[in-house]
C-alpha cells in the first residue's frame, strides 16, 4: 500500500494526550498516513476528531505541556521529527513545512506590518538581505494575487480584509519554498466566494510550485474539488482512507457514508430538516477499546463493542477500518 | 494623531478649570480655621483681624477669582521674569499665591520639595517598572511554575502590607539591627541638605535612598508585575503566537518581540496613569523616613488649614493627571496600529 521511498512525510501510529486536570484526552489514537510529494492529501472529520492536534503533533506546535506526543514516528524527508534537535525543528517549521491556519482575523501579529511577518522567515531560513527579502515579499504577495503588492507590505493585517489576509497567511507559508504545506481549515472561517477564490488559489499554485499539500477540513465538497486522496477522521483515528474518486464512488465506512448521506444534493426535493448523524460523537477521556463509531452506528454488531478495528485493505487505492466492511457484510462474528 | 493631541489638550482647558474651582469648594467647606492652631492666648478680636487679613471675610466666589488670577496670570508672568528676567507688567508688586502658614509663595515651596520626590519617589517607579517587567514577564511564559508562585507571593506581599510597615521594618531591620559601621547599615532620616558633588557624597546619597525606594519599588513593582503577567498571558495563547512559532522563529524572539509588543499596550498605560503619584510623593513613605518632600508639605498644608497651599498643590496633581491621560492615549495611538486618532 505505500512506497516508502517515495514519501516525503510518513506519520505510523501517531498517539497524542492532553493532560488536563479532570484527567487524560485522547486527541489523537493511532494515527498513521504518508504524503507523496506534489499530492494533495484532504483530512476530513468533524470538530474534536483530532485533525488540527494530528498536523499540530507533527511539528510539536502544541503547548507541551498538557500536550504530550505518546507514541509515533513521524518521518519526514528520510529525518526523524519526534527526535530532531529543536534548532532542526525550527528550521523545518516554516523553512521546508509551511502552515496555514484556520482564522486568518486572528493568526497575523496585529501589531505588526504585513511586510514584517513576511520577511521574517524568509531573513531567518533563506538567509536574504535585508533589501532580497523585501523583494522576494512583494513578490509572493503578488504571487497570492495580492493587488499593488509592493505597497501593502507597509500595511497592518487590520487594513486586509478576510480573504486578504489568508492570502497574507499562503504567502508566509509559502515563503521559503517549502516541501509540504499543512492547511488547517484555511476556508472555514471565510464566506463562500472567499473560499471558491481560495481555493482556487490554491490550486494554481499546487501546479505552480508543485510542493505537497495536507488539506484539513469538514467539508466534503471541498475535498471532492481538491484533493488526490481522503483520509476521513473520527476519535482520534483514521476510520477510512482512500483516493478521492473511490471514496465518494464507494464508501466502506457507516461513518463515511453517513457523511456522505448528509450533503444535500442539489436538485433533490428539499429536506424539511437537513440530515444528520445522531448521537454524539465519544468523550475521549480513555484509549479506543472498542470501535468508537459503534454507538452511533446503525449496523454495528458485538464485535464492534469488544475490539477496535485495525484498518485493512479493501484494495490498494483503499483501506477502512471497520469489521463490517471486513466480513463482507456478515454480522456473525 | 497632532489633531487628536491639540484637540484634547483644548479639552483639558474646562476640565482643569472646573476641577479648580471643585476643589475651591471641598476647600471653603472644611470646617477648619486657618487660626485654629495659634495659641488660645491670643484674643478673638485679633484672630477675626487675622482672618480678615488672610481675606477669608471675601466672598468665596472672589476669592476663588483671585486665587485664579494669581494662579494663572500672576505666577506663569513672575516664572518668566525669573527664568529669563523678562518683566511684564508690575513685576515688583505682583501678588502671588502665598502660602497662609510660612508667608512665603507657595510655588517657591512646591520647588523646594519638588527634587526630594522626584529622586526618592521617581527612582522607586524606575526601580518598580525595571522589576516588575522582567518578572511579569517570566512568571507568564513559566505559569505556575516555582518562579511564579514565588513572585505571586512576592507581589501579594507588595500589594497588601502598606508601606508604614514595611517601611519601618526596614528601619529596624537596616538601621538598628545591621550595626552602624557595618556596610549594609543603612541611615533611616533622609538628609536634604547632602549635595552630590563627589563620588563619597553620591554613595552617601544613594545610602539615604536606598529604603524608601526599596519599600516603594517593592509596592510599585508589585502593582504593576501583575499586569505584566495578566497580559502577556492574555496574548501567549493567540494564534499569532503559533503562526509566529510555526515560521520557525526562536522562542526568545517569540516571546520578546511577538507577544511583549502586543502585552506591552494595556501595561505602558497603566505605568503612564502612575506616573502623577509620583510627584504626589508617596506621603506615608515621605513621613517615615523624614524625606521633605511634596507629599510631607501637602500633609503639613491640610494640618495647619493652609488652604492656598493645599489648593494649588491638589491643583498642580489634578494637571498631573490630566496631562498623563493624555500621554497614555498617545502611547496607545502609537503602539497599537488599530487605534487611529482621525
Amino acid at each position: 500500500m505505500r512506497d516508502h521511498s517515495a514519501t516525503v512525510l510518513d506519520v505510523a501510529n501517531l498517539k497524542t494526550v492532553f493532560n488536563t486536570r479532570d484527567g487524560e484526552v485522547h486527541a489523537v489514537n493511532g494515527v498513521s498516513f504518508y504524503l507523496k510529494p506534489g499530492e494533495l492529501l484532504g483530512i476530513v472529520g468533524e470538530s474534536g476528531s483530532g485533525k488540527s492536534v494530528t498536523m499540530m503533533s507533527l511539528l510539536k506546535l502544541l503547548p507541551m505541556p498538557p500536550a504530550e506526543i505518546r507514541e509515533g514516528q513521524i518521518e519526514f524527508d528520510g529525518r526523524d521529527l519526534r527526535n530532531v534537535s529543536d534548532d532542526d525543528l525550527r528550521r523545518i517549521r516554516g523553512g521546508e513545512i509551511g502552515f496555514v491556519f484556520q482564522d486568518p482575523m486572528t493568526s497575523l501579529n496585529p501589531v505588526f506590518t504585513v511586510g514584517f511577518q513576511l520577511v521574517e522567515p524568509l531573513r531567518l531560513h533563506m538567509g536574504l538581505s535585508k533589501a532580497e527579502a523585501r523583494k522576494r515579499a512583494a513578490e509572493l504577495l503578488e504571487l497570492v494575487g495580492i493587488p499593488d503588492a509592493a505597497s501593502r507590505l507597509k500595511d497592518y493585517p487590520h487594513q486586509f480584509s478576510g480573504g486578504m489576509r489568508q492570502r497574507v497567511m499562503i504567502a508566509i507559508a509559502l515563503a521559503c519554498d517549502p516541501k509540504v504545506l499543512i492547511a488547517d481549515e484555511p476556508t472555514t472561517a471565510l464566506d463562500v466566494t472567499i473560499q471558491a477564490q481560495i481555493l482556487e488559489l490554491v490550486k494554481e499554485l499546487r501546479q505552480k510550485l508543485g510542493m505537497a499539500i495536507i488539506w484539513i477540513t469538514h467539508d466534503l465538497g471541498v475535498i471532492a474539488e481538491i484533493a488526490d486522496r481522503v483520509a476521513v477522521m473520527y476519535a482520534g483515528q483514521i476510520v477510512e482512507h482512500a483516493e478521492v474518486k473511490e471514496l465518494f464512488a464507494n464508501p466502506q465506512h457507516p461513518y463515511t457514508r453517513a457523511l456522505l448521506e448528509t450533503l444535500p444534493r442539489m436538485g433533490e426535493a428539499r429536506a424539511a430538516r437537513l440530515p444528520s448523524i445522531d448521537g454524539q460523537p465519544p468523550n475521549l477521556d480513555h484509549a479506543p477499546t472498542h470501535c468508537e463509531f459503534a454507538p452511533r452506528c446503525k449496523h454495528a454488531f458485538t464485535r464492534c463493542r469488544k475490539e477496535n478495528p485495525k484498518r485493512f485493505e479493501v484494495n490498494p487505492a483503499h483501506d477502512v477500518a471497520c469489521f463490517l466492511a471486513q466480513s463482507g457484510g456478515s454480522t456473525d462474528a | 494623531m497632532l489633531n487628536f493631541t491639540l484637540r484634547r489638550l483644548m479639552f483639558t482647558i474646562p476640565t482643569l478649570l472646573l476641577i479648580s474651582f471643585i476643589i475651591f469648594l471641598i476647600l471653603d467647606l472644611a470646617p477648619n480655621d486657618p487660626t485654629g492652631n495659634l495659641p488660645l492666648t491670643i484674643p478673638p478680636e485679633v484672630r477675626a483681624q487675622i482672618r480678615t487679613s488672610l481675606g477669608l471675610d471675601e466672598p468665596m466666589y472672589w476669592r476663588y477669582l483671585l486665587w485664579c488670577k494669581q494662579f494663572f496670570i500672576n505666577e506663569p508672568l513672575n516664572l518668566l521674569n525669573q527664568w529669563f528676567g523678562w518683566c511684564i507688567g508690575d513685576c515688583e508688586n505682583r501678588l502671588r499665591v502665598t502660602s497662609f502658614l510660612t508667608r512665603s509663595p507657595v510655588v517657591d515651596l512646591i520647588a523646594e520639595r519638588m527634587p526630594q520626590t522626584l529622586w526618592v519617589v521617581g527612582m522607586s517607579y524606575v526601580v518598580g517598572v525595571l522589576i516588575a517587567l522582567p518578572i511579569g514577564v517570566i512568571s507568564a511564559y513559566k505559569q505556575y511554575s516555582w518562579f511564579d508562585q514565588f513572585g505571586t507571593l512576592i507581589a501579594m506581599i507588595g500589594f497588601s502590607v502598606p508601606t508604614f510597615f514595611t517601611g519601618v521594618l526596614m528601619i529596624v531591620i537596616f538601621s538598628v539591627m545591621i550595626p552602624q559601621d557595618s556596610m549594609f547599615w543603612l541611615p533611616s532620616i533622609y538628609d536634604t541638605t547632602l549635595k552630590v558633588v563627589d563620588w563619597p557624597s553620591f554613595v552617601q546619597q544613594m545610602r539615604q535612598m536606598a529604603m524608601p525606594v526599596m519599600v516603594l519599588a517593592l509596592f510599585n513593582a508589585a502593582h504593576i508585575s501583575r499586569f505584566m503577567r495578566a497580559s502577556m498571558l492574555d496574548n501567549l495563547s493567540q494564534d499569532y503566537v503559533r503562526t509566529a512559532r510555526a515560521k520557525g522563529l526562536k522562542e526568545k524572539t517569540v516571546l520578546l518581540v511577538h507577544v511583549l509588543r502586543n502585552s506591552m499596550i494595556p501595561v505602558v498605560t497603566v505605568i503612564a496613569l502612575g506616573i502623577p503619584q509620583v510627584f504626589g510623593g508617596a506621603i506615608i513613605t515621605e513621613q517615615i523616613f523624614k524625606v521633605n518632600g511634596l507629599g510631607q508639605l501637602l500633609i503639613i498644608g491640610i494640618q495647619n488649614s493652609d488652604i492656598p497651599l493645599v489648593q494649588t498643590l491638589t491643583f498642580l496633581f489634578a494637571v498631573l493627571i490630566v496631562i498623563f491621560n493624555l500621554v497614555a492615549d498617545v502611547l496607545y495611538g502609537l503602539l497599537d496600529p488599530r487605534i487611529r486618532y482621525d
